[in-house]
């Protein structure tokens, strides 16, 4: 009996992730919330924090399992219904998925500890919008298809549009409009780039893509580039590049603490996008359609870092210049992947996991410090004094530190990985140049917010709306840890690093990845299982191979 | 005039429609121009399984087959399109509500701006 059970727990762990938000979402949403201050203190809410906690608990527990099961090194394909792929949809864990993975639900937990000390009262059914995105951010990192990618994003999304509203009030739906908008037009360009690749290809399995792609003329490699240059314009989008990102600003700084900790993960999810399909998909073995986004990327990523930086500068609030460091943070990151090298994606994926943990912290921190300072919250204003200056002051100088790459905290580790990884490149000198003087700028940017918020202080006003003495001790302690675990990643850089390393090398190797996807059709030797020509829709001869066989 | 030539042009008179009414100012020609979109793009993907006649979209002995995957992508696109334009709706009339004007920005265009009235 246990060992049946072990072996359903071990054979069935990939869909985990995505079932148990899944489930906890709809639970919660049974339980019901009619929201608002009227239920603080009822059984039902206690229920509720358990719950959604638990579970999160549980997520994180199981994400670390698949990543400890991925450094093992082989792949971990699930196929849906059992259905072999490439007919039906497939999960695949490797160690950039399990790396998310792990990231997001990491991030998870502190995340909806702190919401639970008051933020999940303030509207309707947030535990269970928060679980209904960890499931679309979970399903996006471990499907291997280009389409069920698509529909995890819309999962992701049409939760965060909600999430994005919570607590309400003018200047969130003004922000939310845009942002709904924006996304439904990325969108349709996804379908439209889905619907290309697809037209060229006759298939929509990102192992059996990667294939097929090796195998194009020079004209159809055209076409097909072309849609893989409108997913660029999608996931940069997401990931919020040059000139895609002049939302995020505004939105983020809008959205609730909380969920705009969580928000930083969703970034991520427009790299991953970015790595698994230009970097990897796309990668040098793809022929004439090789490294399509080779021009763009670099130059993209270094323009991003340094807008978004001189956008950090001129920020006039602190949740603003936390937002436009969100954008810097994607552009150093995507300057390590446009490289398209093993190095510079391994360097990228360190930056990312450090960058992610911080940004969600400083989020955190930016309300801890807004809701004592009275009516000037969070704007870069002298106002009365906060009310622990010495606790939020150390914390804003280690997460800034770290933000801004001064050693030895990890943000200096991960910026100087890129740079090494960039020498001897023909781009060596803009990335270093971009690099360095960003974070010099960001520093800067940083000193003079710490300065105004922590010094620049104005005699207590007797009528000022206080927030009592300190932060609820549990807001205090979700951001601590979330701010401790990004500064363990220096302790442990090496290990992580051994682990990025891997996971780069992992990508770069296609055969591996088509053996395990596509084995019982021959691995990297599969072939099309399109059932016409693609040129002008005649009926492919009939081979061994002819997928009237296979298909069955 | 070939079939493929009256979708592709279909396609594009729609998705050109559908930009401009997404470039307006005010959320209901907005919401419209997504839903024009949408209908634009599931057209393309349907398309993109090239256009066959006579042809059952399942595997059979004769051998010809219209390509069955595009018309269950455009089941999902469709299904995730109406939920779409369903919560933008109700956002946009949310937004009326809360910010007093149906502008996308919140509020109306100030005099002087060069901005076009948009009666919808």
């Amino acid at each position: 009996m246990g060992e049946t059970l072990s072996d359903f727990f071990s054979v069935h762990l990939p869909i985990f992730p995505v079932l148990l938000p899944l489930l906890t979402a709809v639970a919660l949403l049974l339980i019901g919330d009619n929201g608002g201050e009227a239920s603080h203190g009822s059984p039902l809410l206690r229920w509720r924090r358990l719950i959604s906690v638990t579970s999160a608990t549980l997520g994180a527990a199981l994400a670390w399992t698949l990543m400890r099961q991925a450094d093992y090194g082989p792949l971990t394909v699930y196929a849906l219904g059992g259905w072999q792929a490439p007919f039906g949809i497939v999960l695949v864990v490797d160690r950039l998925s399990a790396l998310m993975l792990a990231l997001t639900w990491t991030i998870a937990v502190p995340v909806l500890c702190y919401a639970t000390a008051g933020w999940d009262t303030h509207g309707r059914y947030f535990h269970a919008l928060f679980h209904f995105q960890l499931m679309g951010l979970s399903g996006a990192f471990v499907t291997g298809d280009l389409f069920n990618l698509f529909v995890f994003f819309e999962v992701l999304l049409i939760s965060s549009y909600v999430l994005l509203l919570h607590g309400q009030g003018r200047q969130r739906f003004k922000a939310g409009l845009h942002y709904v908008i924006l996304n439904l037009v990325a969108s349709a360009l996804f379908l439209i780039g889905l619907a290309l690749i697809y037209g060229i290809t006759g298939t929509l399995n990102m192992a059996d893509l990667a294939l097929r792609i090796a195998q194009l003329g020079p004209q159809e490699a055209v076409l097909l580039k072309a849609g893989a240059m409108l997913l660029l314009v999608v996931f940069g989008l997401k990931a919020a590049i040059v000139p895609l990102y002049l939302w995020l600003p505004g939105t983020y700084a809008a959205a609730s603490a909380p969920v705009a900790a969580l928000f930083a993960v969703m970034t991520k999810v427009g790299v991953y996008s970015i790595i698994r399909v230009h970097a990897v998909m796309l990668g040098d073995g793809a022929s004439h359609a090789a490294l399509a986004a080779a021009p763009w990327l670099l130059p993209i990523a270094l323009l991003t870092t340094v807008l978004s930086v001189l956008g950090a500068l001129a920020a006039r609030s602190l949740a603003r210049l936390v937002a436009y460091l969100t954008v810097a943070s994607v552009g150093v990151i995507l300057a390590g992947v446009g490289l398209f090298t093993p190095a510079g994606l391994s360097a990228a994926l360190y930056y990312t996991v450090h960058s992610t943990l911080v940004i969600a912290a400083l989020f955190l921190l930016v309300e801890l410090v807004a809701s004592q300072r009275g009516d000037a919250e969070d704007r870069l204003q002298p106002a009365s004094p906060v009310a622990q200056p010495v606790l939020l002051g150390l914390m804003t100088l280690l997460g800034a530190a770290s933000v801004a790459g001064l050693p030895p905290l990890p943000g200096f580790l991960g910026k100087v990985m890129i740079l090494q990884s960039a020498l001897g490149t023909p781009a060596q000198n803009w990335v270093w140049a971009v690099v360095l003087s960003a974070g010099f700028f960001t520093l800067i940017g940083l000193a003079r917010a710490g300065s105004i918020l922590f010094w620049g202080v104005l005699p207590p006003e007797p009528h000022t709306r206080r927030a009592g003495g300190g932060s609820s001790r549990r807001m205090l302690s979700a951001t601590l840890g979330l701010l401790a675990l990004s500064l363990a990643l220096a302790v442990y850089a090496s290990p992580l690093k051994r682990y990025t390393d891997a996971a780069a090398a992992q990508l770069a190797d296609r055969a591996a990845y088509a053996d395990a996807v596509l084995g019982p059709l021959g691995g990297a030797a599969a072939q099309t299982t399109r059932p016409y020509r693609g040129d002008a829709g005649e009926v492919a001869p009939p081979t061994p191979h002819n997928p009237p066989q296979t298909a069955r | 005039m070939s079939l493929e030539f009256l979708l592709a042009s279909g396609i594009g008179a729609v998705t050109a429609t559908g930009i401009y009414l997404i470039l307006r100012g005010r959320t209901w020609p907005v919401v419209l121009g997504l839903s024009l979109l949408g209908y634009a793009v599931n057209l393309f993907i349907f398309a993109m399984g090239r256009l066959w006649r006579d042809a059952a979209p399942i595997l059979s002995a004769a051998g010809r087959m219209a390509d069955p995957v595009p018309q269950a992508l455009v089941l999902t696109a469709i299904v995730i399109g109406f939920a779409t334009t369903g919560f933008v709706i109700e956002l946009a009339l949310r937004t009326r509500h809360e910010t007093g004007s149906d502008h996308v920005d919140g509020h109306e265009p100030t005099p002087g701006h060069s901005e076009t009235r948009d009666s919808a």
